[in-house]
């Protein structure tokens, strides 16, 4: 049957689609669940109220990495409450006989890193958990969406969700990315386009020449960031740098050559129907940083602070309240902003590379003695892998604390906090007011080797400039 | 499961107005520590409402006129961010049944509707004239009219907007849909059968 161009997001919905409910929305199956330890506890208790079994509990997989303490390994944590949850994940997952990479198994992260890492995340797949950044996975060609915990509910009891399909966006990134400019840059800017509610009712469909040329964790950083545009999902379709990626990992099928076959045919077909089509030029895009409290209030560092009275009408209340936050001086140039804290880590940017490409530049470098450093490392394996390397050496040598792995200052429900009003570089994804910690702490959004360069300056830095990066794009 | 059946919600209002309202400002990351969400309410815009020594601030929500109100009003994308259920379960347990706003982020959206919580959309001129009509008498009723998508504020009557499948669901009081998700098991299995993964 020669079926009509469909792209893969229709092609996966369809294939899971149970079928319709009675108000019209689409039972979708959900192959894979990723659960932790903030938003599940509530959904197991749900779950013993109404005297329901965990239906398909070899579809759940579970981690601990929102409160865990990145600086101390023993149980139990000083935070009574912290210590409670786990024991609670611990616990729910023995009784109902779920997979739990826990602290003591060398496996242990964000949830969103450890996923892809362990060959979990595949193509093709539909993927939900208690997490909005659940969007990270589909770099790989998966459907995979955030939920509420009612919903992980209805995912432990029934293995589906009651959903409505959404319209699919497919933004071209097209042309070549200046040197100095990363992935993260390439989502905050199309944030920035697109608006950070531009996406709702939309998957973002990710391609063009960059993503191509992308590695899966460069696509990983871009697709976690859907969110941040309001988009639930965002997928880039899979092909051989997928496939490369995924060979060989813990989880991968054993019959791979069936895999893969079945893989390819899930890209999305020439001539498939877009709700809507973006492009956008590479060569527009340069290092960005947030100035805001939306990571859609961002500008290129070599820009100077927005003046709301020159912005369109609706984005000025939001601009004042936020420069009023921020304390920043509207029309002054954003670089020379100087900094109190350096975060590297989240499951936007806390993989491998990114801390490869920051120890890269950071080497023989010392951090500036007004910030206070912290590198946190995605997941147990990218800590290992890190240390393996002697990359703990060089953060630790120019004066970064070296960590274990955890969400740790991206949404401080752990011990790491930013103190009153400062003000943090930081590789995670969210700038709202009090995320990191502190009712009046500020947040400024910006790629890995950003963060570096404004903990050696002590000031926002256009890392072009400090480490000779290239020729500044006009 | 019979669920009740939500067709209209009645009370009085509170403007919470601004755009972008993140679940991180509904109920801070501090506040998940928990096992269940009992106990949440007290905790819904904590930072919005206190000071960092734990004082009041100036807020609406602070003001004794406003204390019963049962329905939120606010800005465009209200409950981006997180999809922490959290914040729809906070701001029920604070006692709210209702939600008018420009626009919402649709997990926030799907997590209220799923508590029987309906969110409903107006234009923002209508917004602005509903805050100043709540601001001028607190006291003032406010309808929100699921069955028909309507809202009565006062003598005024606003043309509001709801998903019809999230309608649908609370009009017929199956605004919770695991009883229906629990039915199908045989083509849950089915479909589990089919896929060529794990
Ligand atoms: S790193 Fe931050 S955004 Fe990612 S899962 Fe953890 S808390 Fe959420």
């Amino acid at each position: 049957m020669q079926d009509n161009p469909k792209s893969l997001f229709e092609k996966v919905w369809d294939a899971h689609e149970v079928g319709k409910l009675s108000d019209g929305r689409s039972q979708l199956f959900i192959g894979t669940h990723l659960i932790h330890e903030v938003t599940s506890p509530q959904a197991f208790g749900m779950l013993r109220d109404l005297d329901l079994p965990v239906r398909y509990p070899n579809r759940t997989f579970a981690t601990v990495d929102h409160i865990v303490p990145t600086d101390e390994r023993n149980e139990p944590y000083s935070d009574a409450l912290a210590d409670a949850m786990i024991k609670e994940l611990r616990k729910n997952c023995k009784d109902n006989g779920v997979t739990f990479f826990d602290t003591n198994t060398g496996k242990q992260g964000i949830v969103h890193i450890i996923g892809p890492e362990q060959g979990i995340t595949q193509p093709g797949m539909t993927i939900a958990c208690g997490d909005s950044h659940t969007s990270t996975h589909g770099a790989f060609g998966a459907i995979a969406f955030g939920i509420g915990t009612s919903q992980v509910r209805d995912v432990l009891a029934t293995q589906t969700l009651a959903l409505s399909r959404l319209k699919v966006r497919r933004i071209n990134v097209d042309g070549e990315l200046a040197p100095g400019v990363y992935a993260k840059d390439v989502i905050l800017h199309i944030i920035r386009v697109l608006g950070v509610n531009g996406g709702i009712g939309y998957a973002y469909e990710f391609g063009g020449e960059v993503f191509d040329n992308f590695t899966m964790e460069e696509r990983m950083t871009v697709c976690n960031m859907s969110i941040e545009g309001g988009a639930r999902c965002g997928y880039v379709n899979p092909d051989e740098t997928t496939f490369e990626y995924l060979k060989g990992r813990n989880y991968a099928p054993k019959n791979w050559d069936e895999a893969v076959s079945h893989w390819k045919s899930l890209r999305s077909d020439p001539g498939c129907e877009y709700g809507d089509v973006v492009n956008i030029r590479a060569e527009d895009i340069l290092p960005t940083v947030t100035w805001g409290i939306t990571p859609g209030q961002a500008i290129f560092v070599d820009q100077n602070i927005p003046i709301p009275a020159e912005l369109p009408e609706k984005d000025r209340a939001t601009a004042e309240e936020a420069l009023e936050h921020m304390s920043l001086v509207p029309g002054a140039p954003i670089a020379g902003t100087p900094i109190d804290v350096a975060f590297l880590g989240s499951c936007t940017n806390g993989r491998l590379s990114d801390l490869q490409e920051a120890a890269r530049y950071l080497k023989g470098r010392k951090v500036a003695k007004s910030v206070k450093a912290i590198v946190v490392p995605g997941s147990q394996v990218v800590a290992q892998i890190a240390e393996q390397q002697g990359l703990d050496k060089i953060f630790t040598e120019a004066g970064f604390e070296w960590r274990g792995a955890g969400c740790s200052m991206c949404l401080a429900m752990n011990p790491d906090k930013l103190i009153g009003n400062q003000l943090c570089a930081s590789s995670s994804n969210r700038n709202f007011k009090g995320r990191q910690g502190s009712i009046t702490g500020r947040t400024m959004l910006m790629s890995p080797l950003m963060v570096i360069a404004a903990a050696i300056t002590g000031e926002i830095t256009d890392a072009r400039k400090l480490f000779e990066i290239g020729r500044t794009a006009a | 499961m019979a669920l009740e059946k939500i067709t209209k919600v009645v009370g009085t209002g509170v403007p919470v107005m601004g755009d972008d309202i993140d679940t991180d400002r509904i109920i801070p990351a501090r506040f998940m520590k928990c096992v269940t969400f009992d106990g949440l309410g007290e905790f819904a815009f904590f930072d919005v409402r206190n000071n960092e020594d734990g004082t009041p601030k100036d807020h609406v929500l602070n003001e004794d006129r406003f204390a019963k109100a049962t329905i939120l009003v606010s800005g465009e994308n209200f409950g981006c961010g997180s999809s922490r259920e959290h914040a729809p379960q906070s701001l029920y347990r604070y006692g709210f049944r209702g939600i008018l706003a420009e626009s919402f982020a649709e997990i926030f959206f799907g997590n209220s509707i799923t508590l029987g919580m309906p969110c409903m959309t107006l234009a923002r001129p209508d917004l602005d004239e509903i805050a100043a009509t709540l601001k001028a008498d607190p006291t003032t009723p406010v309808q929100l009219d699921v069955l028909n998508r309507s809202v009565t504020v006062g003598e005024r009557e606003y043309v509001a907007g709801i998903p019809e499948a999230a309608r649908e669901g609370l009009i017929e009081g199956r605004w919770d849909p695991i009883a229906e998700l629990l039915e199908t098991s045989e083509q849950v299995d089915g479909v589990a059968d089919r896929l060529i993964y794990v």
